[in-house]
């Protein structure tokens, strides 16, 4: 299943004094099974384009196609249900959705909206928990008792036991610490390697683009104005810090050391491509300087 | 939830936007007040004229005063209605069991219509023209004298302020959470009625809670910085009378004036 955006326009409560332009001219694809990364300057346009993707928010003017469903400005809101369904989404700061009694309701709460039986819902809710990594004792708890980390855990794994094909990820690891950012992000690695699950991934951390992205969009005043391989993105380190972004601190380290002499072809983005980009200059440089 | 017009403020730089906040609260109630004075068509005329001249001070738009009215469109139609049938007197053109449409019916429900019509147009154009935390000082200004009745003055006014500081913040986060849950397979304002209230629950929890978690946020970082009351505070902002604000309260004398001598 393919997104794509074609000549996509939206404009915030049009037609009133407080009109907003959020999105303008915006071709895309998305396609089934890339882990896509959104980068681009806070208002920029990427959460709006974001609720595109299951049509949360119509364009105003233009087509989504999702899937077999195409989304125009006329598209009635009825009936998008198996949109919501293919394409699960987890917002910013996710643990504001939770509501229900238990942790394991709450991630129920999302596969009985859309018709499964209680019991199975409730099956399903106890692997996801088992998968997000949420310990058996805190099943039964009210998610308002837990820690803001494993709430965020609650949150999405409430949206992944709707069996998405989608994840549409808002940040998700904003505010947590080091340790929790890690294992969500190997985890939505780990389901995109194994499982085949399409992301499409928003956030300011360059680091995680270069690691787990294999698409890049910029975005800048509601536009598109960049697409491509997160290799081609970092290439120009200069043009991202123009669009208040940046390069991975990987890549940028190894500017610093081109400078001092040593050669990069391509430039690495992760620290393994670093460390084997390095370790033979090293060692030439050391032998060099053993004679 | 964002067509919603009032209570909304515009920026601008017009003649009715540098008012004094409290000359313009003071004057809407005022002005609601004296339209119940008018009782002919000349008064309307002349209460009508003084409204869409306020109106073009504020160099707003008059379509988006409209705009004010169209929620309300049913119940000012409904309260015109039922002026229009069950008014009697006068020349009466039709009748039919209780109702009756008479020239005296129409005459009046005329006459509420415009009433209303003008009423809201001159509170919208209130809150457009006013930022609401301008308003709230103004507010608090004139229960000021309350204060000597033990009227807890300072914490109405706080209250007054933190509340219009957060509409929007919540008006937010409600948008937020109802897309969250929409992803999740709600479907808001569908079904019958009974499924219509249940599928608020997952809204109304999440947004108490965060209600909660921020006023307890929010009163520690009020302590920390030193507030422990709102007796013996100073004032930043601090509001000022002009020369234009007495302009205004001379108009609202003369247009009573008129007002009086046309009933």
């Amino acid at each position: 299943m393919d997104i794509t955006f074609t000549n996509v326009d939206y404009t915030y409560q049009a037609n009133t004094p407080f009109q907003g332009v959020g999105l303008r001219d915006i071709n895309l694809t998305i396609h089934g099974g890339s882990y896509t990364a959104i980068i681009g300057h806070t208002g920029s346009g990427k959460s709006t384009l974001l609720q595109h993707l299951n049509a949360l928010l119509k364009p105003t003017a233009g087509t989504v196609q999702i899937g077999d469903r195409t989304i125009t400005p006329a598209t009635n809101n009825k009936n998008l249900k198996p949109i919501r369904q293919k394409v699960g989404m987890v917002f910013q700061f996710p643990e504001s959705q939770l509501f229900e009694e238990t942790v394991l309701k709450d991630i129920a709460f999302g596969p009985q909206n859309f018709g499964m039986s209680a019991d199975k819902a409730h099956q399903r809710a106890e692997e996801m928990a088992e998968l997000v990594g949420l310990p058996k004792e805190t099943w039964e708890q009210s998610p308002f008792d837990l820690s803001g980390g494993q709430m965020r855990r609650v949150a999405i794994a409430g949206v992944l036991a709707m069996q998405p094909e989608y994840l549409v990820l808002d940040e998700p690891s904003a505010g947590l610490d080091p340790l929790g950012r890690q294992e969500m992000m190997d985890l939505f690695n780990k389901l995109h390697r194994e499982n085949g699950l399409t992301i499409v991934l928003v956030t300011h951390q360059m680091d995680d683009v270069a690691n787990y992205a294999d698409q890049v969009v910029v975005m800048e005043h509601g536009q598109v104005i960049r697409t491509g391989t997160p290799r081609e993105i970092f290439a120009n380190e200069q043009w991202l810090v123009d669009k208040q972004l940046g390069v991975p601190k990987t890549t940028h380290f190894a500017e610093v050391l081109k400078q001092q002499g040593f050669q990069f072809e391509p430039l690495p983005l992760t620290e393994d491509e670093l460390v084997t980009a390095l370790l033979p200059q090293l060692l030439r440089q050391g032998g060099a300087a053993n004679e | 939830m964002n067509k919603l017009l009032i209570g909304r403020y515009i920026p601008g730089n017009s003649f009715v936007h540098r008012l004094d906040p409290r000359t313009k609260l003071l004057a809407s109630f005022y002005y609601i007040g004296i339209i119940f004075l008018a009782d002919n068509w000349q008064t309307y005329l002349v209460l009508l004229l003084f409204t869409l001249a306020a109106i073009a001070m504020s160099k707003i738009k008059l379509g988006f005063f409209w705009k004010g009215v169209r929620p309300l469109i049913w119940l000012i139609l409904f309260t015109v209605l039922l002026q229009v049938f069950f008014t009697q007197g006068g020349h009466v053109y039709w009748h039919w069991g209780i109702f009756t449409l008479s020239q005296y019916g129409l005459i009046n429900g005329t006459y509420i219509f415009v009433r209303f019509v003008l009423i809201i147009f001159m509170s919208t154009l209130l809150t457009l023209t006013t930022p609401p935390l301008a308003l709230a000082d103004a507010v608090e200004y004139i229960l000021y004298p309350l204060k000597y009745v033990h009227f807890p003055v300072y914490e109405v006014a706080l209250m007054l302020s933190i509340a219009l500081r957060f509409v929007p913040t919540l008006m937010d986060e409600t948008e937020k959470i109802m897309n969250a849950q929409r992803a999740r397979g709600v479907d808001f304002g569908e079904g019958s009625l009974m499924q219509r209230i249940k599928s608020l629950v997952p809204l109304l929890i999440p947004l108490f809670v965060s209600s909660f978690n921020r006023a307890d946020d929010l009163a520690t970082a009020m302590e920390a910085r030193g507030y422990r009351g709102g007796e013996g505070r100073s004032k930043f902002r601090i509001l000022k009378w002009h020369a234009a604000d007495r302009w205004v309260g001379l108009s609202f004398i003369v247009l009573t004036i008129i007002l009086i001598v046309l009933r």
